[in-house]
């Protein structure tokens, strides 16, 4: 079994898996519990100035639901720590001596001024974290007082701090990135510039859940009244993947390690993350879902998949940033067309209704007076659509083209690429 | 001690009440919201959805389970019921798995399909204790239309009339409406009275006057009806049992399924019913399972169900063959009765063993068997007493059963007919209740001059 050992800004961990900074790396008994389970580090939950802040005591979280009660998708508005400082510093002290081969990182999260950071990670330091992780992240709440998210959208704020804590602090310092914002980058390359060692994303989108159909308000309330919280889950994932490759293909940011976060619930997850550039992941929801066992599929899963793959987890790490880049540079002679194989198809006929009500109606639905489901070659565009609806894995799959002509455009197939950069339609194209 | 000379060993409280009570419960439980809410979501919501092809009514099955999907409950109970509106007793008692179910696409690599019946039973089931009604009149025509016969084709055809603003009157044999959801079919399957709740729903809409008690052929014929109405709808059923054709068929102990099958539905106490120790069933259709179950559900020690052909012709599903096996009823296939044995009353019943010749036709293979039987229930099939429709001039009859086009025109211009009494159909309530609407449909076209 491939051997999942990691070492993150030179922090060593067991597995490239550790708990983000959340309710579940609140108190010492919760982190205990989860190094006991195998996670391979934790990021504690974020510190802040004493006095602490308070909760409220209605609900702080809510879920979009299958129908199965699978959640799918979760929201929260709990707030950074409320428990005095000591007790956590001390907790952590003591989580870090039992727990000598797992990271732990302090979670933090100061009022803009450099006194106070000058202040406290040198106290948060001394109980032996191995790094920090600077929340710029959360986006309800602490950002209404100028911190978490209302710093992270700011990227000079972002610099700024990441410039004192730099100062402050001598282990390796990680900045949280929020995802309320329309770009990533700049965020990514004020982290960068302001000498962070790595960055940590995504932190939760800005979400309502839902309404109460009854009340008709929004859904939850604290008293009648409620506020936007943070959402994240498997719903998340495919945003964070995107912040993730775009920070890791990216020539001013690609320097910069990555700890991949959003809905990773599953070890497949992990790959997508570790794939397109985080060097390591951190987990929250999944955990808060199912508990802390998850890790054990977590860990077998990815420690399976690379001894198939024949690679190691090093190799891993990138291994699929190279694919990802601008729709400009997509091969425009490359044809696809779906095919389905009839011997697995049930005939539900879903990739027909949704081909011929919102698509290019490249399905039949009936051939010779039977029920039957083709693609119309000369009317398919290769969109996928079907491919995605159908609810038999495998049972339609996506075909090049390679030789002859496109018998939807009577073109020819050329296997030479070529792209929008260069298309006689683009009045930008380049000119030979 | 010769056979004939035992006694028969008829008698009632063979089991307690606390055992009677719990064999005839709910056959299939309802499901709750979670069941409900997961059933739901294995539904792929096909396009052109096999199952609504498969549905003699054509409920728009995918729409209905979206709603439950998306907690619309009443919705998704008027997406059923405006297509059939006996949509509570069909989820109870059609054979989904071989109409909606079978077609299911979920089969071809699970085999296990929606639980369409369950869906629909959970859909409807509110509907009935809701004061508000899911459908409404049109506009009154002033027309009168007469409907001969309280089950599910009468009842479905004078509702669709009833909405569609004419004023019915049905003429029912019977004590109780409902016809053979009332009387004919297995306890366990619409516990609770629901047959009566059923109806009482179906006549709120209004306009319906329901008489009793009243039997075409002898309280009134159907000259007096064409007489006095606009329209007159024949859905009679099929009034008397098959006969086997052997000597003795009248002896003691020998009876009618149907007939018992209506004594338990309407039994206050089912410990009060004389059971017989050994039952043997003849027949291979839906009754010849519902009388075997029960009768063993009564506490009958040994039930035999004798088929004269093989289990693919039985007019029995397989799911209701495997229900009568996993309740104990031994089924024999391939044998014919061919003498009844007793003096006083039955004591056995001899049978001889058949097979298909090379035509495909039914003959003996000669070699006999006998079965010890306290008491023998004929479930071969029923039949039209055609006596009953008088002066039958101009009006088509064919092997017993009356002609009517595929919209529930008899070959008189005034008079349709569905359900059980019109030729080429399947005996099952969801037809007749498709066969009832259809007609009413045709009516209310030919009522405006259309």
């Amino acid at each position: 079994m491939a051997d999942l050992k990691t070492t993150f800004l030179g922090i060593s961990s067991p597995n490239p898996f550790w708990l983000a900074s959340a309710p579940p790396t609140d108190k010492a008994y919760n982190v205990n519990r989860a190094f006991e389970a195998g996670w391979g580090g934790a990021v504690w939950k974020t510190l802040g100035e004493d006095p602490h802040i308070v909760n409220v005591n209605g609900p702080r979280y809510s879920a979009l639901h299958s129908n199965e009660r699978r959640v799918i998708g979760f929201n929260n508005i709990e707030l950074i720590t409320d428990r005095p400082l000591q007790t956590n510093l001390d907790e952590m002290r003591q989580i870090k001596k039992d727990w000598p081969d797992r990271a732990l990182v302090a979670s933090v999260m100061l009022p803009m001024n450099e006194p106070t950071w000058a202040k406290y990670l040198p106290m948060v330091e001394e109980t032996g974290i191995d790094a920090f992780e600077l929340n710029f992240g959360c986006p309800h709440g602490m950002s209404e007082r100028g911190m978490g998210a209302a710093v992270g959208q700011v990227p000079e704020y972002i610099q700024m701090a990441a410039e004192w804590a730099k100062k402050a602090a001598s282990v390796p310092v990680i900045v949280k990135l929020t995802p309320n914002v329309t770009n990533i980058l700049p965020p990514a390359r004020a982290a960068l510039d302001g000498g962070a060692d790595a960055v940590s994303l995504i932190n939760t989108i800005n979400s309502i859940m839902r309404v109460d159909y009854d009340s008709l308000t929004m859904y939850p309330t604290t008293d009648g009244m409620g506020t936007h919280g943070g959402y994240c889950g498997e719903a998340v994932k495919p945003i964070a993947l995107n912040m993730v490759a775009e920070i890791a293909r990216t020539k001013e940011t690609r320097s910069l390690p990555i700890s991949g976060i959003g809905g990773i619930t599953d070890w497949r997850d992990a790959v997508d993350f570790l794939a397109l550039g985080a060097s390591n992941v951190q987990v929250c929801t999944a955990a808060m879902v199912y508990g802390f066992k998850i890790i054990d599929d977590l860990v077998d899963g990815l420690s399976r998949f690379l001894d198939d793959k024949q690679l190691t987890l090093d190799e891993l790490i990138g291994k699929a940033v190279p694919s990802v880049t601008d729709w400009q540079y997509l091969n425009l002679n490359y044809v696809e067309k779906a095919v389905i194989d009839q011997d697995l198809c049930i005939q539900c006929g879903r990739c027909h209704v949704v081909c011929e009500d919102t698509s290019h109606q490249a399905i039949t639905h009936t051939v010779n007076g039977e029920r039957r489901f083709e693609v119309i070659d000369s009317e398919c565009v290769g969109c996928n659509l079907c491919v995605s609806v159908c609810p038999v894995e495998s049972c339609i799959s996506m075909h090049q083209l390679t030789e002859g002509s496109d018998p939807r455009t009577g073109e020819p197939i050329s296997l030479q690429k070529a792209n929008w950069t260069t298309h006689p339609n683009n009045p930008m194209r380049k000119t030979k | 001690m010769s056979k004939s000379e035992q006694q028969a060993d008829i008698r009632s409280n063979r089991l307690d009440k606390d055992e009677l009570a719990g064999n005839f419960g709910d056959l299939h439980p309802p499901l709750s919201r979670s069941e409900a809410l997961i059933a739901a979501d294995r539904c792929y919501f096909c396009y052109d959805a096999p199952c609504t092809t498969a549905c003699p009514t054509g409920i728009d099955i995918p729409g209905f389970i979206q709603k439950i999907r998306s907690n619309n409950i009443r919705g998704s109970a008027h997406t059923i019921l405006r297509e059939n509106i006996m949509g509570g007793m069909c989820a109870r008692v059609c054979p989904t798995e071989v109409l909606c179910e079978e077609a299911c696409v979920r089969n071809t690599h699970e085999e296990k399909p929606v639980e369409i019946g369950l869906l629909q039973r959970y859909a409807t089931d509110p509907i009935f204790d809701q004061e508000s009604p899911l459908f409404s009149r049109a506009a009154a025509t002033g027309k009168k239309v007469a409907v001969v016969g309280g089950g599910p084709a009468g009842l479905s055809c004078a509702h669709r009339l009833a909405v569609l603003g004419h004023d019915v009157v049905v003429l029912n044999r019977d004590d109780k409406p409902g016809g053979l959801n009332e009387y004919g079919i297995a306890a366990y399957k619409t516990i609770n009275d629901f047959a009566q709740k059923e109806v009482e729903y179906i006549l709120s809409i209004g306009g319906i006057e329901l008489r009793n008690g009243e039997a075409l052929g002898k309280d009134f014929t159907l000259q007096d009806l064409r007489d006095s109405y606009d329209a007159v709808f024949i859905g009679v059923g099929l009034g008397s049992t098959n006969k086997i054709g052997l000597d003795h068929e009248s002896l003691p102990g020998v009876g009618s399924a149907i007939e018992y099958i209506a004594e338990i539905r309407q039994a206050d106490d089912l410990g009060k019913l004389p059971v017989g120790r050994r039952v043997v069933v003849i027949g291979g259709g839906m009754t010849a399972i519902d009388i075997a179950v029960q009768s063993k559900r009564l506490g009958a020690e040994v039930v035999d169900l004798v088929y004269r052909r093989g289990p693919e012709q039985m007019g029995a599903s397989r799911y209701e063959q495997n229900l009568a096996q996993i309740n104990g009823v031994t089924i024999h296939h391939w044998a014919k009765p061919v003498e009844l044995l007793g003096n006083d009353y039955v004591t056995t019943i001899r049978f001889e063993r058949t097979a298909l010749d090379s035509n495909g036709r039914l003959t003996s293979k000669g070699d006999r068997f006998e079965l010890a039987a306290d008491t023998v229930f004929k479930a071969i099939g029923q039949i039209l007493d055609v006596g009953v429709l008088g002066n039958t001039a101009g009006l088509e009859i064919r092997h017993d059963r009356i002609v009517v086009n595929e919209a529930g025109r008899t070959t008189l211009p005034d008079v349709w007919a569905g359900g059980d009494c019109v030729a080429g159909g399947d005996d099952l309530t969801v037809t007749a209740v498709q066969q009832g609407k259809v007609a009413a449909i045709d009516i209310d076209r030919r009522l405006r001059g259309e």
